[in-house]
């Protein structure tokens, strides 16, 4: 406990050295920004933005792209509420209460709101974190290929048994991402591997950040650009009357709102450790509970402030719990935590345990700015929510542009290739054409950062066991993490067999 | 095109590329090599079957009008969308096929004009500001701050004086 405290000490040292805590208010004003955009969210925001962190050192990158996706997760509810348009579907949630306060002239109370709940959310979660942090990091040291192998399954197989997509869809885009990442060379015998066409720059490997920026940039303007033709850029924009003396009996209010918002912390928290989970669901299942435990449930949907607590501190805390898989094992809990982690790759940190104990000063650091960056989001927040009515103005048709140009260059910028930029947008095109048709496309975005990590680790353990899959499942660790992979992958099967029993029986 | 028929279509295309995948990951060895462990293709391979695994599946759904998008008779893309998306799109590619000959600084512009002036139905006066001053930001951002040299195309000898100013 005063080792956590003496390191989390030194963690606000670094955070407190003026480059980064610039990298930081930055950060969260860009993320704010970001996630008041309709469609943007913290996955775009960090993606597009990631080639221009190679500025700084890896500490101030990453500090700055997770000060984004913090302040990106309290900008969703901007929009959510200003416009009844979420920011990104983490904030989905918060339009179901929120849009019908800002109908009622309240919009002030439900953007309150949001940033209040979003504050206790992320610092109950970053509380947790910080704790759970190190012992699952100690425990995870003794892990081996077996279990580093066993660890990414069951991240896959949340995503099949929990993700509530279409399974043969969510398994070809794992399998797509995997097999994309394997592109380039074969890691143990050096040969050239699927230099698809014989294109030779397919030679250097598909960059996650082309896949990236091309499904969650250029895929996602496209899909906007569609949006706005069909007249959902065209809601009205309601009036927010912000005054201090009207946000003070705001805050006054919202204390009777503490349980559903605590409630909303620790769900969300817990869902977002899980892979497949994160923050959208994360939401959408606190707004339920909340519903369940609210004595008027009658309210909710028609401007009920705690419709609008329980979504946003869930997904605030679900932005964070994503973060304990990833620092400790190297499991991103969200497709924003896995371009944060192929980030860290690049940036020559090998996510996971060692990392505790190699770079403590960068996990510490991160740690130290998530306190930094939740006091500064709510801060910029609730000063600033004026100017981010304004800027919510700003014609689509003239940052559709400017955010296609940053994706393009954000493809070039990482390899300098122009076969990169080509790769990214035939991505972006097929990405938008397959999300129409419901292929989840974030499992394939974790798939080509876990991929290259995955690979070694399977046929190290198959050569340590000489061909036999059985290493899976004897071994102390290994074990329940396959069996439990196994089961969720069969999670699916198990239902439709159970269905077809009760309506075998109804009948 | 219908929803349907699209999902129909996009499961072909992906299954005929996992076989792609497949041959082209069998050219390496796809076994167990001794001492060796999985040969090179393996990995690649055996996920490459996957994903045809999936595209059959998803054809089996098709075909038994199982699930929404399966029985989805509506528009893939609605036809007044589909405009202003092709446009966007190939406006997107013609700019990425410019950068290589008349440079990024040539090209965005023109992509600038098209989205603010065409699209947009901005001002010329909004339109030539947001011309200048993007491309100018992202010289000063990229080339002097970051040191990310982009693609000039035949416009390069023009910024060697640029160059000589600022390095």
């Amino acid at each position: 406990m005063v080792e956590i405290l003496g390191l989390l000490g030194s963690g606000f040292a670094v955070v407190f050295e003026p480059q980064n805590l610039m990298l930081i208010i930055a950060g969260c004003a860009l993320g704010l920004f970001i996630g008041a955009m309709p469609g943007l969210g913290s996955v775009n925001g960090v993606a597009i933005l990631l080639p221009l962190t190679f500025l700084v050192p890896p500490t101030g990158a990453i500090i700055f792209l997770a000060a984004i996706y913090y302040g990106a997760m309290y900008g969703g509810a901007i929009s959510s509420i200003m416009l009844g348009i979420p920011g990104a579907s983490t904030a989905v949630a918060t339009t179901f209460d929120g849009r019908p306060l800002a109908k009622q002239g309240l919009a002030d109370k439900a953007l309150t709101a949001a940033a209040v709940a979003s504050f206790v959310g992320g610092t109950i979660s970053i509380v947790l974190f910080t704790f759970f942090a190190p012992p699952l990091a100690h425990i995870a040291l003794v892990f081996g290929a077996p279990e580093e192998f066993a660890l990414m399954m069951l991240a896959f197989a949340t995503f099949v048994g929990l993700g509530g997509d279409d399974i043969f869809k969510t398994l070809f885009s794992i399998s797509i991402g995997l097999v994309l990442s394997a592109v380039g060379f074969d890691i143990i015998s050096g040969e050239p591997r699927l230099v698809l066409w014989d294109i030779t720059g397919f030679l250097h490997g598909i960059n996650f950040l082309v896949l990236a920026i091309g499904v969650y940039g250029i895929g996602e303007m496209l899909w906007t650009v569609e949006e706005h033709s069909l007249g959902g850029g065209k809601s009205m924009l309601s009036d927010a009357n912000v005054t201090v003396k009207r946000t003070l009996s705001n805050l006054r209010e919202l204390v009777s709102t503490w349980k559903t918002t605590v409630m909303g912390s620790f769900l969300g928290y817990f869902v977002g450790i899980l892979p497949a989970a994160g923050a959208t669901p994360a939401s959408l299942m606190a707004y339920g509970i909340a519903k369940q435990i609210t004595k008027q449930p009658e309210k909710f949907g028609k401007g009920a402030v705690e419709g609008v607590c329980a979504p946003e501190a869930a997904n605030n805390a679900a932005s964070t719990g994503s973060m304990l898989p990833m620092l400790t094992l190297g499991i991103p809990g969200s497709p924003t935590t896995a371009i944060l982690l192929g980030g860290m790759v690049i940036w020559g940190l090998e996510p996971g345990p060692r990392l505790f104990v190699d770079h403590s000063d960068f996990v510490w650091g991160l740690i130290a700015s998530l306190y930094a960056a939740n006091v500064f989001a709510v801060l910029i927040n609730v000063a600033f929510i004026p100017v981010f009515i304004k800027i919510l103005k700003t014609p689509f048709t003239i940052l559709a542009p400017i955010i296609f140009i940053l994706c393009l260059i954000g493809g070039y910028a990482p390899t300098q290739a122009m076969h990169d930029v080509w790769l990214m947008l035939v991505f972006g095109i097929v990405g938008y054409l397959m999300r129409k048709l419901d292929y989840p496309l974030a499992p394939a975005v974790l798939a080509i950062v876990l991929g290259p990590l995955a690979e070694p680790a399977l046929r190290q353990s198959l050569i340590i066991s000489d061909g036999s899959f059985a290493i899976f499942f004897n071994r102390v660790y290994a074990a329940p993490i396959t069996i439990v992979a196994i089961l969720l992958l069969c999670l699916p099967l198990f239902k439709m067999v159970y269905d077809r029993l009760r309506k075998g029986k109804a009948t | 095109m219908t929803v349907r028929t699209a999902e129909l279509l996009m499961a072909i295309m992906m299954g005929a590329f996992s076989i792609y995948l497949m041959v082209k990951s069998a050219e390496l060895p796809i076994g167990w090599i001794e001492r060796e462990g999985p040969g090179g293709g393996a990995w690649p391979f055996w996920l490459s079957a996957v994903m045809l695994f999936s595209c059959l599946g998803i054809g089996y759904n098709w075909f038994r009008r199982h699930g929404r998008i399966a029985t989805s008779e509506k528009f893939y893309i609605e036809p007044h969308v589909l405009a202003d998306v092709t446009a966007v799109t190939v406006a997107l590619i013609v700019t990425v096929g410019l950068f290589s000959v008349i440079g990024i600084y040539g090209a965005l512009p023109l992509f600038l004009i098209f989205y603010i002036r065409f699209l947009g139905k901005h001002t010329w006066r909004l339109t030539i500001t947001l011309v200048i001053a993007i491309p100018v930001v992202i010289f000063y951002f990229f080339e002097i701050t970051l040191k990310i040299i982009l693609p000039k195309g035949i416009t390069e000898p023009l910024f060697i004086p640029l160059y000589k100013m600022f390095f």
